[in-house]
């Protein structure tokens, strides 16, 4: 049915344009990293739709395989990200304390 | 007075052109909802997923999803595994990991001690299953992670790894057997990476059980966040007194949850 997955990529486009909004507006740089992964999600939400080939076809196995490698690095890179935060507050705090 | 108004000022342009990105964003969804509208209207084009099914006899699975990553597009997996390597070593670069938590309480440990095995054996079901079913290295690497997490939070500094010399080879074992079967294919006459049909579920198998590992340990070592702590860093005497003491009558909720001083 091309109305689900028509639904189903929008939503995904709707995270993406969001995820994009939140983290151009805001400072802090926790909400950015978390604006990012939503931004992730969305491309992963629009890639899982276009896989989809009705209900006869199996799915498109190539966006299926990109998203799954994607979402271990999305992960492995907001670990890194969000030690490059902390460590960036510590070194603030030093500063200030100086 | 003049700071203020200056300060209000800026404040004024930053609600202005925090107006302008909400608009020119809002602007971009629409053109790309209308685009994917389109293009899906439009039909089914030429698609590599035709290709894909095809070839699959071939391959030495018969999940195309793990026919794409372990066959097809094998450099593909090979780099975003040293990604994944690129960045715990990113981490580690940045200094030690914080303590960890305090040791948990009989309720936890029971649960952990239940959950930690599943997650292993379940991990390993994925492993297995990936060749013909849904599943494959990443599903079962991101479970032996979870579990990492969990024993983590349960009070281990370590997440359940071994010390940092033992945890580097683990962290490079993906890398490396992917790419020592790479150069023995090439070394036999067939090109880097390209298994010859025959061997083709082995060498997947191998190069999986490998990457299974590499992303396990990396998963649960970012969680952590730093270099791994030492031996020393295990629960010293202080923290069995402070345990003993949250055990008391009135004890903490969620003892567990609090971050060690």
């Amino acid at each position: 049915m091309l109305t689900a997955q028509f639904l189903y990529g929008a939503a995904g486009l709707m995270l993406f344009v969001l995820g994009l909004w939140s983290f151009l507006v805001h400072e802090p740089l926790l909400r950015k990293i978390i604006a990012l992964n939503i931004t992730g999600a969305g491309v992963f939400h629009v890639f899982i739709a276009i896989a989809y080939r009705g209900d006869t076809a199996p799915p498109d196995p190539v966006p299926h395989a990109l998203v799954l490698t994607g979402i271990v690095v999305a992960v492995s890179a907001t670990a890194l990200a969000l030690m490059l935060g902390a460590r960036l507050q510590d070194a603030e705090e030093e500063d200030q304390s100086r | 007075m003049s700071m203020s108004q200056s300060e209000s000022r800026a404040a004024e342009r930053n609600r202005d052109l925090s107006l302008l990105v909400a608009v020119s964003l809002a602007v971009l969804g629409a053109a790309l909802t209308w685009l994917y509208f389109i293009a899906l209207s439009a039909g089914a084009a030429p698609r590599l997923a035709d290709l894909a099914y095809e070839r699959l006899p071939g391959t030495g699975v018969s999940n195309p999803v793990t026919a794409v990553l372990l066959n097809y597009r094998a450099y593909d997996t090979l780099m975003e595994l040293a990604v994944l390597l690129a960045a715990l070593l990113g981490i580690w670069s940045l200094g030690p990991a914080a303590p960890g938590f305090q040791r948990s309480g009989a309720v936890l440990a029971g649960m952990v001690s239940w959950v930690v095995p599943l997650l292993i054996v379940t991990g390993g079901y994925l492993l297995w299953v990936g060749g013909y079913a849904p599943g494959g290295a990443f599903q079962a690497g991101a479970l032996l992670g979870a579990a990492g997490v969990i024993v983590r939070l349960a009070g281990d500094p370590r997440a359940g790894l071994p010390g940092e010399g033992a945890q580097r080879w683990l962290l490079v074992l993906g890398v490396l057997v992917f790419t020592l079967v790479g150069l023995g294919l090439m070394a036999f006459g067939a090109g880097f990476l390209t298994y010859p049909p025959k061997f083709a579920k082995w060498l997947i198998l191998l190069i999986e059980m490998a990457a299974t590992v590499a992303i396990g340990v990396a998963l649960a070592a970012a969680y952590v966040g730093g270099r791994p702590p030492g031996p020393e860093a295990q629960p010293t005497a202080e923290d069995e007194d402070a345990l003993t003491a949250a055990e008391t009558p009135t004890p903490d909720p969620t003892p567990a949850l609090r971050p060690q001083p």
